[in-house]
């Protein structure tokens, strides 16, 4: 097992089938009167958050909590970065406190993997700038197999901002890896420059995709890629690329509808899809906690045992 | 002034290859030929085994002073020059304030008086190195400045740079473009591609340093004024740089050893060590800048020598400044990887030929040659290295004499060392060790 997750290819495949496997049984301790097990009481977790973030970081916490971990909050706003503090002056600095975990969220890409190479505890990437964000990646694999079961031969469109979105890069890591076949659909402008080595399909064309797909994730588009000329408008791109009430119609039965939040509603998604019965946005946030207990327990637990 | 006989090496320069010692005397070449005496009073060292050539020229070294002297000094930074076999080097403008005036060359070459190697200082082309007006060139050009750059930044404006080409050719200057369009570079920090794809990095397409070249190339065409291409790093940047030999225009190019050693590949790490501007490319390019190199389209070796202190590459990729280290390792990076006579994978270069790219050619092209990278003869001034071309070597960042660590090549196995250098017939380094 790995010291840490940086991305989704540092689990293997069969890392991510082990973290499947705990996610289930803390998803039962979740749904507990008492969700809360000691598994990693006398261990501490530091959030270090260099980026806006709610529900993540509130995800990480929750988990940690309910492993009976010992949680603390790196506040960006008021600590020594403010104070010109380098990056890595600022990490030794916690982990002098005692550490066992960092979450690292930054929107920088790579923060997490330099992270690692200066500290002693388990990095955790929360999300580093176009990057990745591997527990959400695990916690897409989850739900969705809670309604397709297995994802092998299943297949699954990522709609939108592939380019700038640390989750497309983690979500098709870990769909490949169970098997899935994935297909990419946004303008080319919001495609990565290569797509060299990444096991995926584009298409340009969404009504074309959409009947023949198990599952859809939608990706947030952002106001700021109209004022970069990589689309002209939002209004444009919902026309072509957003999933409208009569696009959610050509969906097969039993087809699922995801996105990673916060949903621009709307713009990629309209806001009657994101409440109809194929979404499970709402599902994903649930499971989140519970993949992020699954992932601490892996990094951490092993070596807890005496 | 010590008479010193440089003695049983083999002397290496534009006009051959030939076993001869040389004799040094009051800062000159005394005689080059076999069975030479020192005299009396003389100190001979032993040069057997090795080579005996100019001193090296670098046309491109940020030496950081004035104003970043945490990063590197005038006197650090050319006594990594030394070390590395330079006897001179070209300091890039990019200081604060810039090099820009008489007032700041002036400082520069007072600072260098009493250096390890000889500075001398590029000019910028604009005021301030801020592509908005033409910088004092008449009076940098009289204090002895013969480039002028904006490095660091290319001149966007094509009427300002044909100004400037119009302008610089009347004081014998030449133009050193850093050939990069910032509409298309902009917010990059690794080569667009691959790479960059999968790191989530923003990327620099190899465009935006091809259109500045071709746009030069043309305003050569335009004025007839001599342009200098600084660090090609595209396989497109050469071939246009080679059409427009072809064409017998003016211009001349350099290639740094990091664009033939290294691709986007070893940022995968995220190591922001492996930032530069413009940024490690495909394995592609880097067949092409050994090809450039082998076949004459690049005329030179120059380091972009770029120190930074650890603090500002522990920063996050993107945030970290470009640059690497390169005056200590370009020597022995062009004959461990381009001459490749011990397990290198190079293109076979011979020997002469790197140390033309390392030595006469760059000066050449920085208006030097009367006092650096001539041939070795009776009557020159004595700027020299004396290189062990068998030595091996493990790159110690610690041990490096450049006031910063930066090195891209960390642990890494080098084949050729400078044993000794002479500048102006004094040892400066003396056995691998640096003397001033």
């Amino acid at each position: 097992m790995t010291r840490h997750l940086l991305a989704i290819d540092d689990l293997g495949d069969d890392g991510i089938e082990e973290v499947l496997r705990l996610t289930e049984s803390f998803v039962e301790v979740s749904e507990r009167a008492i969700p809360k097990v000691p598994t990693l009481r006398g261990r501490t977790v530091v959030s270090l958050f260099y980026e806006e973030s709610t529900r993540t970081r509130l995800s990480f916490e929750a988990a940690a909590k309910r492993l009976s971990a010992d949680t603390m909050n790196f506040n960006v706003g008021a600590s020594a970065v403010a104070k010109g503090e380098s990056l890595r002056d600022t990490v030794l600095t916690i982990e002098a406190m005692g550490v066992d975990a960092v979450i690292v969220r930054h929107a920088s890409a790579g923060v997490p993997v330099q992270v690692a190479r200066w500290v002693e505890a388990s990095v955790i990437n929360a999300g580093d700038g176009w990057h990745e964000h591997p527990t959400q990646a695990l916690l897409d694999c989850y739900t969705l197999r809670e309604r397709l079961g297995s994802l092998d031969g299943r297949r699954i469109a990522i709609v939108g901002d592939v380019k700038h979105s640390r989750v497309a890069r983690s979500d098709v890591a870990a769909f490949a890896s169970l098997g899935a076949d994935v297909v990419l659909v946004a303008p080319p402008t919001l495609l990565p420059p290569s797509l060299v080595g990444w096991p995926v399909e584009v298409s340009h064309d969404l009504d074309e995709v959409l009947p023949k797909v198990d599952a859809v994730v939608l990706l947030r588009m952002q106001q700021e890629r109209q004022n970069e000329a990589l689309v002209p408008s939002l209004r444009e791109y919902t026309a072509t690329y957003g999933l409208t009430r009569r696009r959610a119609g050509l969906l097969s039965d039993g087809a699922v509808v995801m996105h990673p939040g916060p949903m621009n509603r709307g713009v990629e998604i309209a806001a009657d899809v994101a409440d109809l019965a194929c979404s499970v946005v709402t599902r994903q946030v649930a499971n989140g906690v519970a993949v992020r207990m699954a992932v601490l327990f892996l990094l951490l637990a092993a070596e807890a045992r005496p | 002034m010590t008479r010193l006989l440089v003695r049983g090496g083999t002397v290496v320069d534009e006009t051959g290859t030939r076993r001869a010692d040389v004799l040094i005397d009051g800062g000159a070449i005394a005689a080059v030929g076999e069975g030479l005496r020192a005299g009396d009073a003389g100190r001979v060292l032993d040069a057997g085994g090795c080579l005996v050539a100019p001193g090296l020229v670098d046309l491109h070294a940020h030496l950081r002073q004035p104003g970043h002297e945490e990063a590197e000094t005038i006197e650090t930074g050319a006594r990594a020059a030394a070390l590395g076999g330079y006897t001179a080097v070209v300091a890039m403008p990019n200081t604060e304030p810039a090099i820009d005036c008489a007032s700041v060359v002036r400082d520069v070459l007072e600072l260098a008086a009493t250096a390890a190697c000889a500075v001398h200082p590029a000019g910028a082309i604009t005021a301030g190195r801020a592509g908005a007006r033409l910088a004092p060139m008449a009076e940098m050009a009289a204090l002895g400045v013969r480039l002028f750059t904006d490095d660091g930044a290319g001149v966007q404006d094509g009427r300002l740079m044909r100004r400037a080409l119009e302008y610089g050719s009347a004081l014998g200057a030449t133009l050193a473009q850093h050939c990069e369009d910032d509409s298309l570079a902009a917010g990059g920090h690794l080569h667009e591609g691959e790479w960059s794809s999968r790191l989530g990095i923003p990327g620099i397409p190899a465009e935006a340093e091809e259109l500045m070249v071709a746009r030069d190339v043309a305003l050569c065409r335009l004025t007839g004024a001599p342009v200098h291409f600084l660090h090609l790093s595209t396989a497109g940047s050469i071939a246009l740089v080679r059409t427009a030999k072809a064409e017998g225009l003016a211009v001349t190019a350099e290639a740094a050893p990091h664009h033939f050693t290294l691709t986007a590949a070893a940022a995968a790490g995220y190591d922001p060590v492996y930032k530069v501007n413009p940024p490690l490319r495909t394995d592609a390019d880097v067949a092409a800048v050994r090809a450039g190199l082998a076949d004459g389209a690049i005329d030179a070796i120059a380091t972009d020598h770029a120190p930074h202190p650890p603090e500002a590459k522990e920063a996050p990729f993107d945030q970290a400044p470009p640059g690497m280290l390169g005056l200590e390792t370009a020597l022995a990076l062009g004959l461990t990887e381009l001459v490749g006579g011990h397990g290198g994978a190079g293109p076979g270069l011979g020997v002469e030929a790197l140390l033309g790219l390392l030595s006469w050619q760059p000066a050449r092209i920085a208006g030097l040659t009367g006092e650096h990278g001539g041939p070795v003869e009776a009557g020159r001034g004595a700027n020299l290295c004396v290189i062990d071309p068998d030595a091996t070597w493990t790159v110690d960042p610690d041990r490096l004499a450049s006031r910063s660590r930066n090195t891209p090549y960390a642990g890494r196995a080098m084949t050729g060392r400078v044993r000794h250098t002479l500048l102006r017939g004094e040892l400066v380094v003396l056995d691998g060790e640096a003397q001033r």
